[in-house]
C-alpha cells in the first residue's frame, strides 16, 4: 500500500511507531501528484516546497515532544481558505494574484496541529457551482472518470483526495458544495453546523450559509479533522460559542434504537435509479445495525432551491462589491476615468456565472422587489426550518440521497444554469436551515460511478452524525475500490 | 409566450448597479437566462407566509463583542502589497468624475 | 404669500472611542495614509466585524441623553453602493431597526425655549478618505478613517429657520461633548451636519419638496448655508418655480448653494441585514448601568448654577459651555471656606474673564490650566481681604499662569502687599502734594481730570501697592482740606 493512499488515523499510527515519517508521506503525496495532476487537475497551487520543509519539521517534533492531532499529516486547502503569504484565487481572474497577509482560522488551527499543506485546490469561481468547471484556472476531473465533473464547488478537494493527492482537505460548502463532489469522489464529507467552524479567512459567498469542512477516506478522519478545526472563534461573530466534543469518542457506538427519518419528498421523479437503489441498501444496512426507519415530511423542500437561489445570490452580489480593481485583485487598464474602471474591472474579472449570481442578487435587493424576493425568501427559509425541527422532534438523524445523480460528464450542463442548480436540490436545505450533514460513498453505479447517502441531524449534533455515519460505514462493507489513474 | 419578468433594460440597469457591464449579445443570452431563473423564484408566491418573520441568520445569536482595546495595524507596505497602483501610501484610483 | 422653512437635520458624529467598530485599529485622527489599516477595515476576502462593545454604550448615552426610547433590539444591515473610500462596496449602517428613537431635545432660543423631536439615533461604520490630484487624472484614497465608529442623530423636521438650526446644532454638539464621546471637532469632520430643506406655505400641513444640503463644516455655515437656501427656494417658488428634489453642495466661499450635477442615479443602496453580525439586544440591566454613569447635562448644570451659585444666566451659559470649564468653577467654588455670592460671582469673572483669555490664547482648555482652581480661590480671598488691590491682582493671576505658584508665594516674593497704613500713605500724599503746586492748584481751581495725575503718582511712589481706595479717599480729603 503506498503511503498516499491511507487515511489520517492509519498514518498517525506509522508515525507514532516511527515505521515512517512525516518527510516520507509528504514525498509519497507528492510522487503522486506528479502522477496524476495532469490529468486531474485537483490543485491551483501547489506548495511542494514549504510542504516538505513543514514535513522536516513535523519529523523534529515528532521526536521531540511527540505526535500531535495531524502532526505531519499532508492536507490540501480548497484555494477559498486565505493563506498567509500565498495567494488565494478563489477560482477567479479578479484574485488571480491575491496574497493575504493573513491565515483563515482554519489554517491557523491546522499548522497549531502540525498540518503540512500541500496546496489549494481548485473550485468553482467564488464557490459558485456545482461542478468546478467555472474556476479561472480550468476544470478539475474526477479521478473515477476522466471525462466527468468532481462536483463542485470544491471539487479539487475532493478529486485530490480521491486521487490520493493529499490525505484529507478542506473544502466550503454553501449549497452543497462540500457533500456534494465527495459523493460524486467517492469519500466522505461533512458541513458543520453554521457558526460551528470559524468563517474568519473564508473568502465569502453567500455569509449566512457558507460552512468550512473536512473531506476525508473514512469517517474516523472526519472526525479527527473536525476535532481540530471546530471551536469558537472570537474573530467572527456568528460563531458560536458552545463547547466542542472530542468527536472520536462517537466512532465506535453503535446506532442500536436509533430513529431514523426517510423524508418522502427526496426520494421523487428524476432521481438516478442507480442512485435511489444505493441510497434504498443504506436503508436496509442501518435497519440492520438496529436502527427503525420512518417516513417523515419536509413539506418546503421543493421551495429550496429558489430560496436558496434569491438568499445566496443576494448576499453574495453584496461580498463581492469588494472586488472593484482598486485595493487588490485585477484592474482594467482599459477604464479612463473612475466608472469606467469599475465596470470593465468586474465584466472581465468575473466569469458569467458569477456575474449571472450577481445580477440576480443585485435585482432582488434592488428598490421595488426586496419583498417580492428577498424578503419572502427569507420568510419561507424560517418555514424550511421549521420543517426540519418539527422532523427532528420524531427522529435521531435524516437519511436521503447527497445527489439526484453521479458525476456528469463535462460540459453536459454548462449551457443550462437551471439544470445546474439542479444538482444541488438534496444539499440546499441543510445550510438554509443551518443544520450538519455528512455525505458518506454508499456503494457504486454499474459505470463504476461512486455514490454517496446524506446523513442529517440538528444543530450542533455533528456528534450525532459521526456515529451515524461510522456505525454505517461499519456493516456497509462497501467494496474499497480506488480510482484507476 | 412565457410572461418577462426582466427586460433588456432592467438587466442594463442592474448591471450599472453592479458595476457590470454586458456586450450586445451577452446581455441577450443573460436577460433569457435570467427570466427563466427569475419564473422559476414564482413558485415562492404559493407560499403563504403571512406573519412569518425573515430569517436572516441560521442561527439564533446575539451580542457578539469585541471590548474597545487598540490591536496592531498592518505594516503599510503590506495593506498596500496587494494594490493595482499606490502612490505616498495611498491607494490609487483613477480621476472620480462628479 | 407666506413661507416657512421647514428644517431637519443629520448629524454625524464619531465616537471617542480608542479602536474602530468593527476592529482593532486605532481611530485615532491624523496619521499618515493607511497607517491605521487591517485586512477587516480594508475590506480583504474573507476577513469579519465583530462590533466594539463601547460604540453601543456611546449611542444609549446619547439616546439617554436626548429622552430616546431604547430599543430592546436592533440589528445592522448594508448599504450598498461603490466608492473608492468604501472598501467592502457596502457601508455597515442600521436601516429597518435603529437602536433609539423618538427622543426629544430643548434648545434655547431668543424668544424661549423650544423642543425639536429625534426621529433616530443608529450606529454605522464611517467611510474613508479620497484626495483628487489637481495635476494628474487619478484620485488617492486614505482608508485609515474607514471604521471610525460613528452615530446618526436624525431630527424631526421642527426645525423653522436657520437660527433654530444652529440653535439645536449648538445642544446636541454640547451634549456629545459633554457625554464625552465626540470631540466635537467639525473641521476634522469629527462632528458633521446634512440638512433636509423645504418651504411650506405658512399655516398649511402637507411640506414642500425637499433639497438636501451637504458640506457645511462649521456652525457658522450651516447657518449661512439654510438662510441662502432658504431665500433660494423662496425666490424659486415665487417665481412660479418648483423646488427639485436633489443634493445641493454648501460653496463656502462663494457663499450659495449648487446641485450637485444630478448625473447621480436615484439611489438604491439596497439596504439588508447584514448576515456577517448578530442582532445587539440591550436589556434594562445594561441601560440601568449606562444611565448611572450619566453626566449632568449642559441644561441641567446651567440652571444649578443660576440656583445655586446665583450667578446670572449669562455666566452659568460660559460656564457650562464645555464640562471642563464647568468642572473648573465648582472646584473653584467648592475651594472657598463658605460659599456666598459675591464670591461664587468673582470666581466667575476670574475664570470667564482673564484667565480664559490667557488659556485661548494659548489654545488650551481648562483641563489644561497652569492655574488650579484653589488658586483662583486664594487669589480672591486676598483681594477680598484687602491683601492686594484688584488691580495688583491682574499681574499676580498673569504670574500664577505663567509660573504656576499660588499668588500668597507671587505676593511675598515681589513684596506686592498691599499698603494700608494710613498714617505712612498721609505722609506720602503730602509729599507729593508739597512736589506739585501747579496742578494742586489746578484741581482747586476746579480742574477735576488732574486728580487722577495724583493717583498716579501715589502709586508710582508706592509701587503699585497702595490701596487705590485708601489713596482715593486720603487724596480726596488733603486736596479739599486747605481749600
Amino acid at each position: 500500500m503506498e503511503l498516499y493512499s491511507l487515511t489520517i488515523h492509519e498514518l498517525l499510527d506509522k508515525l507514532r511507531t516511527g515505521e515512517t515519517s512525516s518527510v516520507e508521506i509528504t514525498a509519497s503525496v507528492f510522487g503522486r501528484i506528479d502522477a496524476v495532476e495532469k490529468d486531474v487537475r485537483a490543485y491551483i497551487t501547489l506548495m511542494r516546497e514549504t510542504a516538505l520543509a513543514e514535513a522536516a519539521r513535523a519529523d523534529l517534533a515528532i521526536r521531540k515532544d511527540g505526535i500531535g492531532a495531524l502532526t505531519g499529516i499532508p492536507i490540501a486547502l480548497k484555494d477559498i481558505c486565505c493563506t498567509n503569504g500565498v495567494r488565494t484565487t478563489c477560482g477567479s481572474r479578479i484574485l488571480q494574484n491575491f496574497i493575504p497577509p493573513y491565515d483563515a482560522t482554519v489554517v491557523e488551527r491546522l499548522r497549531a496541529a502540525g498540518a503540512v499543506f500541500t496546496g489549494k485546490t481548485n473550485m468553482d469561481e467564488f464557490a459558485m457551482g456545482s461542478s468546478t468547471e467555472t474556476s479561472f484556472f480550468g476544470a478539475t476531473r474526477n479521478p473515477w472518470d476522466l471525462t466527468r465533473i468532481p462536483g463542485g464547488s470544491s471539487g479539487g478537494s475532493a478529486a485530490a483526495v480521491a486521487a490520493g493527492e493529499c490525505i484529507a482537505a478542506l473544502g466550503s460548502d454553501t449549497g452543497g458544495s462540500i457533500r456534494q463532489p465527495a459523493a460524486l469522489c467517492g469519500v466522505v464529507g461533512m458541513k458543520p453546523t453554521y457558526g460551528r467552524v470559524s468563517r474568519f479567512g473564508l473568502v465569502a459567498f453567500a455569509s449566512s450559509l457558507d460552512q468550512i469542512g473536512p473531506f476525508t477516506k473514512d469517517v474516523e478522519d472526519c472526525a479527527i479533522l473536525m476535532n481540530v478545526i471546530a471551536g469558537y472563534d472570537p474573530r467572527e461573530s456568528t460563531s458560536v460559542p458552545e463547547e466542542v466534543p472530542d468527536y472520536r469518542r462517537f466512532l465506535a457506538r453503535g446506532i442500536e434504537g436509533w430513529t431514523v427519518g426517510i423524508p418522502k419528498e427526496y426520494f421523487i421523479a428524476g432521481i438516478d435509479p442507480e442512485v435511489e437503489a444505493a441510497v434504498r441498501q443504506t436503508i436496509r444496512v442501518v435497519e440492520g445495525a438496529g436502527a427503525k426507519c420512518i417516513e417523515v415530511s419536509l413539506p418546503h423542500t421543493e421551495y429550496c432551491l429558489a430560496v436558496y437561489y434569491i438568499v445566496a445570490p443576494a448576499e453574495a452580489c453584496s461580498n463581492l462589491a469588494r472586488y472593484d480593481g482598486v485595493k487588490y485583485g485585477f484592474r482594467s487598464e482599459e477604464g479612463r476615468d473612475l466608472m469606467e474602471m469599475y465596470k470593465k474591472t468586474r465584466a472581465a474579472g468575473f466569469g458569467a456565472e458569477v456575474k449571472r449570481r450577481i445580477m440576480i442578487g443585485t435585482y432582488a435587493l434592488s428598490s421595488g422587489y426586496y419583498d417580492a424576493y428577498y424578503k419572502k425568501a427569507s420568510q419561507v427559509r424560517a418555514l424550511i426550518k421549521r420543517d426540519f425541527d418539527l422532523a427532528f422532534a420524531k427522529c435521531d438523524v435524516i437519511l436521503t440521497p447527497t445527489t439526484p445523480t453521479p458525476a456528469f460528464r463535462i460540459g453536459e450542463k454548462t449551457d443550462d444554469p437551471m439544470q445546474m442548480y439542479l444538482s444541488d436540490i438534496f444539499t440546499i436545505s441543510t445550510n438554509l436551515a443551518g443544520i450538519p450533514g455528512i455525505s458518506v460513498p454508499c456503494g457504486f453505479t454499474a459505470a463504476g460511478l461512486p455514490v454517496g447517502v446524506q446523513f442529517l441531524a440538528g444543530h450542533f449534533q455533528e456528534g450525532r452524525l459521526i456515529q451515524f455515519a461510522s456505525a454505517y460505514e461499519k456493516q456497509a462493507h462497501i467494496e474499497k475500490r480506488r480510482p484507476t489513474l | 409566450m412565457e410572461k418577462i419578468k426582466i427586460s433588456q433594460d432592467e438587466v442594463t440597469h442592474v448591471a450599472h448597479l453592479a458595476r457590470l457591464e454586458f456586450g450586445e449579445e451577452e446581455k441577450e443570452k443573460f436577460t433569457s437566462q435570467l427570466n427563466d431563473i427569475l419564473r422559476y423564484m414564482d413558485k415562492l408566491g404559493e407560499v403563504d407566509t403571512t406573519g412569518v418573520e425573515p430569517m436572516t441568520h441560521a442561527i439564533v445569536q446575539k451580542n457578539a463583542f469585541r471590548m474597545d482595546v487598540v490591536g496592531e495595524s498592518l505594516p503599510p507596505d503590506l495593506s498596500l502589497a496587494n494594490a493595482p497602483e499606490s502612490r505616498g501610501g495611498c491607494f490609487q484610483v483613477p480621476k472620480v468624475i462628479e | 404669500m407666506e413661507f416657512e422653512p421647514v428644517i431637519g437635520l443629520e448629524i454625524h458624529a464619531q465616537l471617542l472611542t480608542d479602536a474602530k467598530i468593527f476592529c482593532g485599529c486605532s481611530s485615532k485622527f491624523g496619521a499618515a495614509p493607511n497607517t491605521h489599516t487591517c485586512p477587516v477595515c480594508l475590506g480583504m476576502p474573507g476577513v469579519l466585524p465583530v462590533l466594539n462593545r463601547k460604540v453601543v454604550e456611546f449611542m444609549m448615552k446619547m439616546a439617554l441623553a436626548t429622552h430616546c426610547v431604547i430599543n430592546r433590539e436592533c440589528n445592522f444591515a448594508r448599504k450598498n453602493y461603490f466608492y473608492p473610500d468604501l472598501p467592502k462596496g457596502y457601508q455597515i449602517s442600521q436601516y429597518a431597526h435603529p437602536p433609539a428613537e423618538h427622543g426629544w431635545v430643548e434648545v434655547e432660543l431668543d424668544g424661549g425655549k423650544k423642543r425639536i423631536g429625534i426621529t433616530r439615533i443608529h450606529m454605522e461604520e464611517d467611510a474613508g478618505k479620497l484626495m483628487h490630484d489637481e495635476h494628474n487624472p487619478a484620485s488617492y484614497v486614505d482608508l485609515n478613517r474607514t471604521g471610525v465608529p460613528l452615530i446618526e442623530i436624525v431630527s424631526e423636521p421642527d426645525i423653522r429657520s436657520a437660527e433654530e438650526a444652529a440653535a439645536y446644532l449648538r445642544c446636541l454638539h454640547e451634549i456629545l461633548v459633554y457625554l464625552e464621546i465626540c470631540d466635537g471637532n467639525m473641521e476634522e469632520g469629527s462632528f458633521r451636519c446634512d440638512a433636509n430643506v423645504s418651504l411650506r406655505q405658512r399655516g398649511t400641513e402637507p411640506f414642500g419638496i425637499r433639497a438636501e444640503l451637504k458640506n457645511m463644516n462649521s456652525f457658522r455655515n450651516v447657518q449661512r448655508a439654510l438662510e441662502y437656501e432658504i431665500k433660494r427656494q423662496q425666490y424659486v417658488l415665487e417665481g412660479g418655480g418648483q423646488v427639485v428634489q436633489e443634493t445641493r453642495l454648501w460653496d463656502d466661499t462663494a457663499g450659495v448653494t449648487h446641485s450637485m450635477r444630478s448625473k447621480e442615479e436615484a439611489h438604491d443602496y439596497r439596504y439588508f441585514p447584514d448576515p456577517d453580525l448578530v442582532p445587539v439586544v440591550i436589556d434594562n440591566a445594561w441601560i440601568e448601568e449606562i444611565r448611572k454613569e450619566q453626566p449632568e447635562l449642559p441644561l441641567e448644570k446651567r440652571e444649578r448654577f443660576m440656583r445655586e451659585y446665583q450667578i446670572p444666566a449669562y455666566d452659568a451659559g460660559v460656564l457650562t459651555a464645555t464640562p471642563a470649564t464647568a468642572s473648573f468653577y465648582e472646584a473653584t467654588v467648592a475651594s472657598f471656606p463658605t460659599i456666598n455670592p459675591k464670591a461664587a460671582k468673582a470666581a466667575s469673572n476670574w475664570i470667564t474673564g482673564d484667565l480664559m483669555k490667557m488659556l485661548n490664547e494659548d489654545k488650551k482648555d481648562f483641563t489644561a490650566s497652569p492655574i488650579p482652581p484653589r488658586a483662583i480661590a486664594e487669589l480672591i480671598q486676598i483681594i477680598d481681604d484687602g491683601t492686594i488691590s484688584g488691580k495688583m491682582a491682574k499681574d499676580v493671576v498673569e504670574e500664577m499662569y505663567k509660573s504656576g505658584k499660588p499668588p500668597g508665594e507671587i505676593v511675598k516674593e515681589k513684596g506686592l502687599v498691599q499698603i494700608t497704613d494710613e498714617g505712612a500713605l498721609t505722609k506720602t500724599v503730602a509729599g507729593i502734594l508739597e512736589k506739585n503746586p501747579e496742578q494742586v492748584a489746578q484741581y482747586r481751581a476746579g480742574k477735576e481730570k488732574v486728580f487722577g495725575f495724583f493717583i498716579g503718582q501715589v502709586m508710582k511712589a508706592t509701587g503699585g501697592k497702595a490701596n487705590p481706595q485708601l489713596i482715593n479717599d486720603l487724596l480726596k480729603k488733603m486736596l479739599a482740606g486747605d481749600r
